[in-house]
């Protein structure tokens, strides 16, 4: 088993009710991240707090499954896909933490699931099923079944990947919006510079399992440091290397095998 | 080589004692799972009802060759009478369990094994555990009943199907004696045979229900990995029926 530790020395505060953004390469642990945060992952060590609950890790137990699951109630996760129940329509999908958590009549869930998804407009498609639903439409019935418990914490793993720029200005435009409106604390893991820039309050840049910059989206823009500038400016080469770890390139093209 | 052997040996019997702690985990949730019925219904409906079909027809075809078989073999003896309890027996204590179970595995195991394994693969039992709701009670625990009641009714199905197919052969093609068909089975088969012939179907039910949530909740979330968990759902089912009706049959004696 591969036991490398995917973070050492990570130290990080996330303000309440801001936007803040966790950039960083492929492979730096981003999702990692929002998994410790939310308690799907324990941290071999260190400590994650969430509102003043220690989370804990494999050293010293912190909440107990009923008490995370309480904790989690108040969190709302935009997974990258998606994530929505492929068996339950789009307003099943929005009503699922409801029926799940509430004894609310079925006339008040109906209220609350058409709110929802009139805020991320999409309530003409409450009677698709989520095979019938584009990308982009994907992820939002996801945003509005992410808020449809009202939480205070909201978690966005990647919520860019593979839209359309139509469809990526809208999420866009959402993330802010809630976050406004519902006075929410938002997380967002990515790495498109560009979006993430325009609607954050404050980047986290992670890279080899620390943070390496921190502050505005201006403040890193004008950081000076190579690693900062490479993954801002988006260079091929530099501090993160081009190349995955190799021998020799020419001794070992010139090596065929099976050549003698 | 040995070495190999041994490995392998070893992973098995991990592996079996993995899915033993699986099943405590499902029975300490089953009473709460039990507060929502209405999920467990839908999947005895999954896994029973959307089996029907396959499991009527082998279920008259197998009958049909226990006519055959039962037939040409009592002749011989000159006892074409003692169809009706040879089939019956047979059907009921033995092949009914039995081919239900492996068609069970094929059927509905595989079924359940790649939709938990799928829902996986797509985050959707993380989306679930992020929204608080425990996805061992919302999506295997009802998976795993639904197969567990499923079982021996199917196989109830089966035998009974079976032995209509016999009598088809036997009575109304091979010329036995209606009356001696069914008297001779009323008189023969007892209670006993009945009984093993049901706990049997109950524990293949829960065996094979057990290996296919078990596969498809632990498959690697990846497009290869629940096509594995597929595919050993179907051969580790078959391995402990087979296994498990030996045990049975013994302890019935």
């Amino acid at each position: 088993m591969n036991r490398r530790p995917v973070f050492a020395g990570l130290s990080m505060q996330i303000p309440r009710s801001r936007i803040t953004a966790v950039m960083g390469p492929s492979g730096t642990g981003k999702t990692t991240l929002l998994r410790l945060i939310t308690g799907q992952l324990r941290a071999d060590s260190g400590s994650i707090r969430v509102d003043g609950a220690t989370l804990g890790s494999r050293l010293e137990p912190g909440l107990n499954r009923g008490e995370l699951y309480a904790l989690r109630r108040r969190m709302g996760m935009l997974f990258q896909n998606g994530a929505l129940l492929t068996d339950l329509s789009v307003f099943e999908n929005v009503a699922f933490p409801l029926r799940e958590h509430t004894r609310l009549p079925e006339r008040l869930i109906w209220q609350l699931v058409l709110t929802k998804l009139q805020a991320v407009g999409l309530r003409g498609a409450a009677h698709l099923m989520p095979s019938e639903l584009s990308g982009g439409m994907n992820r939002r019935v996801a945003l509005a079944r992410a808020i449809v418990m009202d939480p205070e914490i909201l978690l966005y793993d990647e919520p860019f990947v593979g839209l359309d720029p139509v469809s990526m200005g809208v999420i866009l435009r959402l993330i802010r919006r809630l976050n406004d409106a519902l006075g929410l604390t938002s997380i967002v893991v990515s790495h498109d510079v560009q979006e993430i820039s325009s609607v954050a309050d404050t980047v986290f840049l992670l890279s080899g399992g620390t943070v390496v910059a921190h502050g505005t989206p201006q403040e890193l823009h004008g950081n000076t440091s190579d690693i900062v500038k490479q993954f801002m400016g988006g260079l091929a080469d530099g501090p993160v290397p081009f190349h995955y770890p190799a021998p020799d390139y020419f001794a070992e093209l010139l090596d065929r095998p099976g050549a003698d | 080589m040995f070495k190999d052997l041994g490995e392998s040996l070893i992973d098995s019997v991990v592996r079996v004692g993995a899915i033993g702690r699986f099943l405590i985990r499902l029975t300490v949730q089953v009473p709460r799972a039990l507060l929502r019925f209405d999920l467990i219904v839908a999947q005895i409906y999954n896994a029973g009802a959307l089996s029907l079909v396959i499991i009527m027809l082998s279920g008259l075809f197998v009958g049909m060759v226990v006519g055959l078989q039962g037939f040409e073999l009592l002749q011989r003896f000159g006892s074409e009478d003692a169809l009706g309890t040879a089939a019956a027996i047979g059907l009921v204590k033995e092949l009914g369990p039995v081919i239900t179970a492996l068609l069970f595995a094929g059927r509905a195991g595989t079924a359940l094994a790649s939709e938990i394994g799928l829902m996986r693969a797509t985050d959707q039992l993380s989306a679930m555990e992020m929204m608080a709701v425990d996805p061992v009670r919302h999506v295997v625990v009802p998976r795993f009943l639904g197969g567990v009641v499923a079982m021996p009714l199917l196989a109830a199905i089966f035998s009974v199907i079976g032995i209509y197919g016999a009598q088809v052969i036997g009575v109304q093609i091979m010329g036995v004696d209606s009356g001696s068909f069914w008297s001779q089975m009323r008189a023969s088969v007892a209670l006993e045979d009945v009984t093993e012939g049901i706990v049997k179907s109950c524990v293949f039910g829960v065996a094979c229900s057990l290996v296919a949530v078990y596969e498809g909740y632990n498959a690697i979330p990846t497009a290869e990995g629940v096509g594995r968990a597929t595919t050993r759902t179907v051969v580790t089912s078959a391995v402990f029926t087979l296994f498990l009706d030996y045990l049975i049959t013994a302890s019935f004696l």
